[in-house]
């Protein structure tokens, strides 16, 4: 509000506003009183300490930034505003019947800001550091509870293959289930990343204008569907259709130790709880890669285009280059959401505790499936067991998510929203 | 496939004609073909039965086929560009696929037992083998625990927003923001084994329903904070000026101008936001724990909720227990559709302008 009647001596004077003194000091204030009125009782900034913070607002700047909500605002607008501002100074100035409004202030007068400013302010403030709190309050109860299950544990944490955390002695270990958890999540993002970015290139792309948005809908709608149906989808509808796929794997290239099976059979293995993650990672994946593409400048397309460059050509020299990072992070993105992802995980995979390359044998289990199954029987050292590999993966996926977004984070532009 | 209409493009045949001949609709038709027969009499020999298999083998047959015969006609150039032409339309079919076999078996199954009698009944001494029983328990815990999580998160995400966008400048700004980003990727089963340490083992408090709403609010709150946000950055800073201008105080400002200026967009998110939490398992699998019975008090006892509840079912062996988990799976995909098609809606109806 002040940055208004700042404006008439702001011109010449910047900063030293009482040298307008004289012709400030009549009351001729018409447009601010008014303006004060309708809520004099709770702003109670009085036009004269409006004014007086004017004027001490440039030398006060740097002190009262915290407080100083009626001063300036972000720093856009006050600059937007000034600009506007010295606009319009030479025509106000000639008018002559525009008194400059600055008043003398006090010497030393404080600027005055309103109490219910400095609350509001603080009190967003105080939730946007209560968030940091808040993670940081998981951090630290993830290591509290996990530490008595750590301590109490005869085997070694990090190469114990085996789950005995509600025996006496527990024995425990988060080997298999970060083998797991890892080697589902990497085979789903290679099934995962060639289609989304596939999809994200045809509706950036391919796509005729006017459909776009509303394939793009429909790509999102896989989104939307919650994690306990792909459960329950994968568990009684794919894994049934699945087994021909499978063995037919193991028939023609079982002669690759990943699809061998030996002697066993095939079935609820992690290769199919792969493929239901790399459904359930698609939408992510391609909805942020649609987004960098989109940001493509179109004078790169349209120049490689014009160079006589066919689509596949312009994508390869203009887009792919400058899409790399965005797919890149939308990429681990989708990794720290498939080795986080719980139910559906819990629900296709049977619970084994070992290490093993051969995806398709029915075994294997991750980290949050083992949490969601073995939470039921689990006694207290089991529970904080259980708590205990929830933080390996809670670091796991902070670090991968983090690299991602440091990587998004050096185009500014981009918002990220769509994860 | 769907290739074939490609040589329409708006550039027209004569721009991307590299060597003067052009493959014709006709020629790509009958390698389509070629590829459908050949498939179907490799189902015939082999021992693939699956329909998707199908649809991928054909689309493989078909972009080998017009690959050679691009190569021959038109050149490597226009070959290669044909080849990812049919990949990307391929890939985007290809994400077609689990999206309607899952609602189609979702649908198909559960309208099986989805009527007034499964929607009004609770489970309470119902057996996993018995017939029966109904989900009026887990939608009551659904309903009462998203609700106390959205009472919750969307004021508090509310305020990081705004906070981010009208006051933050400062480094810790920037610091909240890329958390608010971290948490966005937190696998809710954290968030769950959180609440689980936090307030069930440390400070002592019963598996609740409230507790449920806790571990929602942790992994609403960044859903929130991020939509919110987006919006709030939507709104014309001419909008703040005119009302600072007018001597408005700045939170007056925000609480008056800004915040309903973005309100449509605000209320999208918070409802994208709820449907995404609505569906959540892990979480309130170690908080709420699972109840038969209905029970209407969020702050005392277990409770029930529809994810659970399918979860529960879904381990059983029996059909009818697998009957009613695809009942509740529908139930639950209805609410959260719904939810989405509104929060939709809503967003089309009022944009900022």
């Amino acid at each position: 509000m002040t940055t208004e009647p700042d404006s008439p001596a702001d011109a010449g004077t910047r900063g030293t506003g009482s040298q307008t003194t004289p012709a400030a000091t009549e009351p001729s204030v018409p447009a601010q009183p008014t303006a004060e009125k309708p809520d004099e009782v709770s702003t109670d900034v009085t036009p004269g300490e409006a004014v007086s913070e004017a004027v001490s607002e440039s030398e006060a700047v740097s002190e009262t930034a915290a407080a100083s909500d009626s001063t300036a605002s972000s720093d856009r607008t006050a600059a937007s505003v000034s600009a506007a501002v010295r606009e319009s100074v030479p025509v106000s100035e000639t008018k002559g019947d525009l008194t400059p409004r600055e008043i003398s202030p006090e010497p030393g007068a404080k600027p005055k800001i309103g109490l219910a400013d400095t609350l509001f302010k603080n009190l967003t403030r105080t939730a946007g550091i209560g968030l940091l709190v808040l993670i940081g309050l998981i951090a630290l109860f993830l290591v509290l509870r996990a530490w008595d299950a750590l301590s109490a544990n005869e085997g070694n944490f990090f190469t114990t293959e085996t789950w005995g955390a509600n025996d006496t002695p527990p024995v425990f270990g988060v080997a298999a289930l970060l083998f797991g958890t890892l080697l589902s999540a990497v085979i789903a993002l290679a099934i995962a990343i060639p289609v989304a970015v596939g999809i994200a290139l045809f509706i950036t792309i391919y796509a005729p204008r006017r459909m776009a948005s509303a394939l793009g809908y429909v790509v999102d709608l896989l989104a939307a569907v919650p994690s306990v149906i792909y459960g329950l989808w994968g568990l009684l509808v794919l894994a049934p259709h699945f087994n021909g796929t499978q063995m037919w794997l193991n028939d023609y290239f079982g002669w690759i130790p990943l699809f061998d099976v030996g002697e066993g059979s095939v079935g609820r293995s992690v290769f199919l709880a792969s493929v239901v993650l790399a459904i359930m990672v698609l939408p992510i994946i391609a909805a942020l890669s649609r987004e960098v593409f989109l940001q493509v400048p179109i004078t790169h397309r349209e120049a490689a285009l014009a160079l006589g460059a066919t689509r596949w050509e312009m994508i390869r020299t203009a887009v792919i280059p400058y899409g790399k990072p965005g797919v890149i992070s939308a990429s681990m993105l989708g990794l720290g959401r498939a080795m986080g992802e719980t139910i559906a995980v819990a629900l296709v995979l049977p619970s084994t505790f070992n290490i093993s390359w051969n995806i398709l044998k029915p075994a294997g289990n991750t980290i949050a499936a083992n949490v969601a199954n073995g939470f039921g029987e689990a006694n207290d050292i089991g529970r904080g067991a259980l708590i205990a590999s929830g933080l390996v993966l809670f670091v796991v996926t902070m670090v991968v998510n983090m690299i991602a977004r440091a990587v998004i984070a050096r185009r500014r532009e981009f918002s990220g929203r769509a994860a | 496939m769907t290739a074939t209409t490609m040589p329409a493009a708006p550039a027209g045949h004569q721009s991307l004609n590299l060597r003067g001949q052009t493959l014709r609709t006709p020629v790509l038709g009958a390698i389509a073909v070629g590829a459908v027969a050949l498939t179907a009499l490799l189902y015939l020999v082999t021992s693939i039965h699956s329909r998707i298999q199908f649809v991928l083998i054909v689309l493989l047959l078909f972009s080998i086929g017009q690959t050679v015969a691009s190569v021959l006609v038109e050149g490597a150039r226009r070959a290669r560009d044909r080849l990812v032409t049919t990949l990307v339309y391929g890939s985007f079919l290809l994400a077609l696929i689990p999206l309607v076999a899952v609602l189609v078996a979702v649908i198909e199954r559960g309208a099986k037992r989805l009527d007034m009698d499964f929607l009004t009944h609770s489970m309470r001494g119902i057996g996993a083998r018995d017939a029966g029983g109904g989900i009026y328990h887990a939608i009551i815990g659904t309903l009462e625990q998203v609700g106390l999580a959205s009472l919750m998160a969307v004021p508090f995400g509310l305020l990081v927003a705004v906070y981010l966008v009208e006051y933050g400048t400062g480094r810790i700004s920037r610091v909240i923001s890329f958390f608010v980003d971290v948490l966005t990727g937190l696998p809710s089963i954290i968030a769950g084994l959180f609440v689980l340490g936090f307030w069930i083992l440390a400070l002592g408090q019963p598996f609740t329903g409230f507790a449920g709403s806790l571990a929602l609010t942790i992994l609403m709150v960044p859903v929130v904070v991020r939509s919110a946000e987006e919006m709030l950055k939507l709104v014309p800073d001419e909008l703040r000026e005119a009302s600072y201008a007018l001597g408005v105080a700045r939170w007056r400002t925000i609480l008056k101008i800004v915040v309903p200026t973005a309100l449509p967009g605000i209320v999208t998110g918070v409802m994208l936001a709820v449907a995404r939490v609505a569906g959540e398992t892990a979480p309130l699998l170690l908080t709420v724990f699972g109840d038969n019975s209905i029970n209407m008090n969020p702050f005392d006892g277990e409770q029930s909720a529809l994810p659970l509840y399918i979860y529960s079912q879904a381990g059983q062996p029996q059909q009818v227990a697998i009957d009613r988990a695809w009942a509740a799976a529908l139930t639950l995909i209805i609410i959260i559709m719904l939810l989405n098609l509104i929060a939709r809606f809503v967003a089309s109806r009022a944009k900022v302008k």
